[in-house]
């Protein structure tokens, strides 16, 4: 059974390299100011995603990413890892979004996209941490959701049997397709790039990026249609200007402030300063903390 | 704009018990539902009630839900959000609190899609203030203030829904104190019919096999943590930290770094995605200090800082630093006090 397959991917600031231009006045995120990254847990979603293709011959995995027109970068990634195309949903419209507006954008787009078996996506996405969009969409499409995923066992007969990693357990369920199954970090790892896909989707390109290519590239790629990636707009997909972008969410953010900790005053010393540490000891003896 | 609906909690339970998390959400809702002089509201949907309410009702419940059905237990996304989202078209709460736990975060965005009304996750603080929109200059008065680390730590936004409700927001276990309001409050009981707020075709997904464990780890509830971050290096490093532990008779705690390095275990994270712990003592081995960490550890007594960076951020926040490496202190730290412990 060949099935079609939606992979939501997101392109995430790398979080943990944050610089001063990170934050934009109305608190939203500057996202052009920071490294991006695939986010880790829709690469656990793809290698799912890759593993339901390679049991199930003829199958398509379409990335669908939402974001800046460079969001690109994370379908040529997923594309040499082993998924078929990809679609950018990108628009300023759909800019200062919420997880309600964004889910909203991207069940347009899936609608848009037309006939698809199974949603895979990350849990969560490390700028956010909400886990949030994978249920929203499911129920913006009227369908099942099937959270915390750490590997789908089967598929077969209109159902995906997939086991779940809850905070303190396992639980198998089995659920009707089409659905939204939200992939843990614990899951299997995504395999890694196949050379041979590198050197033939290298120049995948959207056509936002296609113009800034050099016209002999540019005619490679109009002849080729498999390094054609899809850019679609929210008008395109049919999108209700009053539910995307800032305007389209219902959580705002009223403020943000940047973390600066009250510095306590306290005792330092040298790893090597024996007496010093000796001391300390002594002194959680004495007053109880420990012993 | 100001409403007198009411504020109402999510309650989970295992085993005929009410989850801890939503017992301190009770102990929160009631503040916040003085605060805006409403009633405080919980409900519980699964089966097997009985008497369920008198463990919620010390908590300052004033009013339990209770809906019953053998198939609403365990819980499965679809029936539990139908219930919610029914019951909330009738009562139409202000404010709901859920658990940001692997049930909450997972009914709490599909209600919160249906109902079109704003979700905040993970909320680390919850607060009632005015706001007044930057753009139309409209005022809202008593508004559910949903504070929280957002983008990795580095800021602490706070999140409004001016217009939308019910206010929606998640808090991890832990992060709220669970405190008894009134040992002989009591409050009443609306039983519902289930098949008025579900449907047989919300029973879509079919629950096989379910290994609920009750899990090994219980940093949350230990005096002494000795929890390491990505500066520890590797797995085989983290048994350094057990030692230490077992020798004060502690828990070991991780970083999410550390975590995400696969150095250690998920279950020991510590932060604003993992527990939050109030120890008597915090040694913090390697662990830089990300706000989501500091947010998870930060009322601890007294916080030791073993880092071989003398500007590790934790080292702002902690009583002693020990600058240096793990390697050297902390078999130290085991033969000093092994050497004077009696």
């Amino acid at each position: 059974m060949s099935l079609n397959i939606i992979v939501l991917a997101k392109q995430v600031p790398d979080t943990r390299n944050v610089g001063k231009d990170a934050m934009k006045e109305d608190g939203t995120i500057n996202r052009a100011a920071l490294p991006a990254i695939f986010n880790p847990e829709d690469l656990n979603a793809l290698e799912q995603a890759l593993r339901l293709k390679d049991k199930n011959p003829g199958s398509t995995v379409t990335i669908l990413t939402m974001g800046l027109p460079r969001a690109a970068e994370v379908i040529r990634e997923a594309i040499y890892r082993g998924a078929d195309a990809g679609i950018v949903l990108t628009d300023r419209a759909l800019g200062g979004a919420d997880t309600l507006a964004t889910s909203y954008s991207l069940a347009q787009a899936v609608k848009k996209f037309g006939k698809c078996d199974i949603i895979l996506g990350g849990r969560q996405a490390i700028d956010g941490d909400t886990a949030q969009v994978g249920p929203q969409i499911a129920e913006k499409l009227g369908i099942p959701q099937v959270t915390y995923a750490e590997e789908i066992l089967d598929l077969n007969n209109g159902y995906v049997t997939v086991k779940r990693r809850l905070e303190n357990g396992v639980e198998t369920v089995k659920a009707p397709l089409p659905c939204v199954v939200t992939v843990n970090g614990s899951a299997a790892e995504c395999r890694p790039r196949n050379a041979r896909r590198v050197m033939k989707y290298k120049y995948a390109v959207s056509p936002s990026e296609k113009e800034k290519l050099s016209d002999d590239l540019k005619k490679i790629v109009d002849e080729r249609p498999y390094l054609q990636l899809a850019e679609w707009g929210a008008a395109y997909v049919d999108a209700d200007p009053e539910q995307i972008g800032l305007a389209g969410s219902p959580t705002k953010v009223k403020n943000v402030e940047s973390v600066v900790f009250t510095a306590k005053e306290n005792l330092c010393f040298a790893g090597n300063d024996d007496a010093a540490l000796e001391n300390l000891i002594k002194e959680l003896i004495t007053n109880h903390t420990i012993g | 704009m100001s409403d007198n609906n009411n504020l109402i909690v999510y309650c989970e339970f295992e085993d005929g018990k009410i989850a801890d998390v939503s017992l301190e959400l009770l102990t929160k809702g009631r503040v916040l539902a003085d605060r805006l002089g409403v009633k405080l509201e919980a409900i519980v949907i699964g089966d097997k009630l009985d008497g369920i309410e008198k463990q919620l009702f010390p908590f300052g419940a004033d009013t339990v839900y209770k809906v019953e059905d053998k198939r609403l237990y365990p819980y499965t996304s679809n029936p539990h959000a139908a219930v919610l989202i029914n019951l909330f078209k009738e009562i139409k709460p202000q404010i709901c609190l859920m658990g940001a736990t692997c049930i909450g975060r997972d009914l709490g965005p599909r209600v919160s899609s249906c109902l079109h009304s704003g979700l905040t996750a993970d909320c680390t603080s919850l607060e009632i203030g005015d706001h007044k929109d930057p753009k139309t200059g409209k005022e809202y008065t008593d508004l559910l203030y949903q504070i929280r680390p957002a983008f990795g730590g580095n800021i602490v936004a706070t999140i409004v829904n001016p217009e939308c409700r019910p206010q929606m927001a998640t808090v991890r276990e832990g992060v709220m104190k669970k405190e008894i309001y009134n040992p002989d409050h009591k409050g009443n009981v609306v039983n519902l019919n289930a098949s008025k707020y579900v449907s047989d075709a919300d029973f879509v997904v079919e629950i096989i096999d379910r290994h609920i464990e009750k899990s090994k780890v219980n940093i949350k509830n230990s005096p002494i943590i000795v929890a390491g971050g990505y500066g520890v290096g590797s797995k085989e490093n983290f048994q350094l930290l057990f030692d230490l532990a077992q020798t004060l008779g502690g828990e070991v705690g991780a970083s999410r770094a550390a975590v995400d390095a696969g150095f250690i275990e998920h279950d020991r994270q510590i932060g604003q995605t993992g527990v939050t712990v109030r120890p008597k003592l915090y040694i913090a081995c390697g662990i830089s200090g990300q706000i989501q960490h500091i947010a998870g550890m930060q009322e601890s007594s007294i916080i030791i800082s073993v880092n071989n960076d003398p500007n590790a951020p934790i080292n702002t926040i902690a009583d002693y630093v020990i600058t240096g490496d793990i390697e050297e202190v902390l078999p130290k730290l085991i033969k000093y006090y092994k050497k004077n412990s009696k």
